[in-house]
């Protein structure tokens, strides 16, 4: 398709929504009110449960997170290589991981880990079990917040059956808005990670009779590692 | 898709003969509905977060053009591409070209309505591209060869064994050779099947719950993650979605989320929420090389500025038909088209015109409990009312509902003719016996009195005739 077509039918969408409208292009003060509100977005009506003190948010995402079939541990960052060998064979699940290249990850000491083989980079379709980070974790509903990255391949969050996830308290915050602050703040206003994946438990589906299944495409098993700081 | 929404009365009679969806239909009353109650009550904030979600969405379509470019302007500054469609033919020619361009034999599709209402695959099947539904339900009717019967639990409509017959005839070529009955291994075969698929798949086409024009981000709302290895696994995203999907900024996407996830299925939030912001960086280990957005119209911008505007608020949370107890009678497929239930009743006459779907604004008792129940307080019942005026308007509502409304206006307006017509009308009724205290056959009532008996009139003549001989008072203006 040639680009004058759509500037054709870019046209005809705009004057079309601006005859409706029964204006031409957006002038004036309509104009700087959505530029001023692209600029310095207002945030809607707060939520009680998204602004509680730190320690209580803490508690609040790991609440949320079991209640929607994720497991947590509270471990200090001593414990974390441990706690994912330890999990692993509570649930017979192989010692084998495909863990996400981030620095983050990498500063835990492994080494005492001898049965555990980890691989650095993206999934792939044999991958039983990945480990990520995470960029922030939601209290408000016990969401994880993944920026998609060098250091964080989305696959590693959508292929594996397992996803283990070492998230640290410090991270934890209240509600989206906080999330959407720290976006801005580590990407800059013009800029954003090609993905931002939030979840919430396993994947699940409700598909068959409104009952709702856990595993339908992306990991049947979350185990959350929250990191005291 | 095929309308068959001028069929509308031929399909319900269906609808209510058929056990399985009756069946199917039974569990609605306490699935989503009861759970969204649940969902509604945990929050306090929810009433005061539906009212910022409608403000939100009635300010960005105030300012639609505004915000439609500036999100142009970010996808394009990260990489990706906007493209113009003006009517479904051109998003599906769009579609078409990028998916030949990229050399796809196939695509892995995350479920979109939009695409529903585009009849992308019918296209896509015609190019000898295959199209892979990949949500669990659109899988389940894909291989079933059927439209969608709700906008959010496509395959609603069906029972367990259903699904499992469905799977048993399709996969069994594939080595699954044993019948399943029980959920949780039909959604594991289900996985492994499709878990293939994405792997191959050229080109992963989603829709979006959500444009942000801040960011240049599409934004997709989905529990099995089907979506999320749609637009990562593939070398080409392309993401389909409608003018009216444009937000201004994340903090409105916050709000509408909030009221999204558990308005739909009483969920605190849904699995996964997604942000799409062009394609793979320098230096990313996957994700797609190439980020499409097709923006289409397909009559919306037409809406603006109407009586009918409110509608271009949904954002598809399939509330209203979970409460809608018409859909809860004769579900999806009766209303002939993408769109079921009161939301389906609204667009649908706008979308694909009045002559075909002119009778679905009709199946409403106007209870209220679709309008009492949306996330972004659309008055569908009002909405329906404008329709129904239309229809009388435009001479399209049948010659005796239109002759039997002449009538009755005309009787209403000369209120002393108005009583001496509904008293005798009474005297009559009597006549014909009032022992029982109903009627099994009445003249001229039929359609009635052959499902159902007749109410007898009270013994003592109109409600005119009781109020006056028990000195009723004369209110005046």
């Amino acid at each position: 398709m040639s680009e004058t077509a759509n500037g054709g039918a870019r046209t005809q969408i705009l004057n079309g929504i601006r005859h409706s409208l029964r204006r031409g292009a957006l002038q004036g003060a309509a104009r700087q009110a959505a530029e001023q509100r692209l600029a310095t977005p207002p945030r809607g009506p707060a939520v009680a449960r998204a602004q509680l003190p730190q320690p209580e948010k803490v508690a609040l995402f790991c609440q949320w997170a079991e209640a929607n079939n994720a497991t947590v541990a509270r471990v200090t960052a001593a414990e974390v290589p441990a706690e994912v060998a330890a999990y692993l064979t509570r649930n017979n699940l192989p010692a084998t991981a495909v863990m996400a290249p981030a620095a983050q990850l990498d500063g835990y000491d492994w080494s005492g880990q001898k049965m555990l083989a980890l691989r650095r980079g993206r999934a792939e379709g044999t991958d039983q079990v990945s480990i990520t980070g995470a960029f922030a974790g939601i209290a408000e509903t016990g969401t994880l917040v993944m920026a998609s990255g060098p250091d964080h391949p989305v696959s590693l969050n959508l292929l594996p059956d397992t996803h283990i996830v070492v998230l640290r308290e410090g991270d934890i915050v209240g509600g989206y808005e906080d999330v959407w602050e720290r976006l801005r703040a580590r990407y800059g206003k013009n800029g954003m990670p090609r993905t931002v994946n939030t979840i919430t438990g396993p994947s699940r589906t409700g598909d068959i009779e409104q009952a709702m299944e856990l595993g339908a495409h992306g990991p049947r098993r979350m185990h959350i590692l929250v990191v005291r700081d | 898709m095929q309308s068959t929404a001028h069929d509308f009365k031929e399909n319900v009679g269906t609808a209510l003969s058929d056990p399985n969806l009756q069946d199917s239909l039974a569990k609605l009353k306490v699935g989503f509905s009861e759970r969204r109650r649940q969902a509604a009550e945990r929050l306090p904030e929810f009433e005061v977060l539906r009212d910022r979600a409608r403000d939100i969405k009635n300010h960005a379509l105030a300012n639609l053009d505004f915000y439609l470019e500036e999100f142009e302007r970010k996808v394009t500054a990260l990489g990706g591409h906007v493209h113009w469609a003006p009517t479904a033919a051109d998003a599906r020619r769009i579609i078409g070209d990028l998916c030949k361009s990229a050399g796809a034999r196939t695509v892995a599709k995350s479920k979109s309505m939009v695409a529903e209402e585009i009849a992308l695959n019918e296209h896509l099947e015609q190019l000898g591209i295959a199209p892979i539904e990949t949500d669990l339900g659109e899988y389940i009717i894909q291989l079933r060869h059927e439209p969608p019967s709700h906008i959010i639990a496509p395959a609603v409509h069906l029972t367990k064994d259903q699904v499992a017959d469905t799977f048993h005839e399709h996969h069994a070529p594939l080595g699954f050779t044993r019948r399943l009955t029980e959920r949780n291994d039909l959604v594991a075969e289900a996985r492994y099947v499709l878990r293939q698929k994405f792997l191959e798949a050229d080109v992963g086409l989603t829709g979006a719950n959500f444009l942000v024009a801040e960011t240049g981000s599409s934004m997709l709302v989905t529990n099995e993650g089907n979506a999320d290895l749609s637009n990562t696994l593939p070398k080409m995203h392309i993401v389909l979605a409608s003018i009216e999907k444009v937000i201004p900024t994340l903090e409105d996407a916050a709000v509408l989320l909030r009221v999204l996830a558990r308005s739909a299925t009483g969920q605190e939030s849904s699995a996964y929420t997604t942000l799409n912001t062009g394609p793979k960086r320098s230096g990313d280990l996957d994700g797609p090389s190439q980020y499409h957005v097709v923006l289409l119209d397909n009559g919306r911008s037409a809406v603006l500025g109407t009586e009918m505007q409110d509608m271009l608020r949904c954002i598809r949370c399939g509330a209203c038909m979970n409460h809608c107890p018409v859909y809860g009678a004769i579900g999806g497929h009766a209303y002939g088209w993408v769109y079921p239930g009161p939301i389906g009743a609204v667009l649908t006459p706008q979308l694909i015109g009045m002559e075909e779907a002119g009778d679905l604004p009709n199946a409403s008792t106007f209870c209220g409990r679709c309008e009492s129940v949306c996330p972004v307080r659309i008055p569908l019942p009002g909405l329906m009312r404008h329709w129904r005026e239309r229809e009388f308007e435009r001479h399209l509502t049948p010659r005796p509902v239109r002759q039997g409304l002449a009538l009755w206006s005309f009787l209403v307006r000369r209120p002393k003719l108005y009583r001496r017509v509904t008293q005798l009308a009474n005297r009559l009724l009597a006549m014909f016996g009032r022992a029982e205290g109903r009627y099994h056959t009445l003249p001229l009532a039929g359609g009635w009195t052959r499902f159902r008996d007749f109410p007898a009139p009270p013994a003592g003549g109109t409600f005119h005739a009781q109020w006056a001989r028990h000195g009723g008072a004369r209110i005046r203006p």
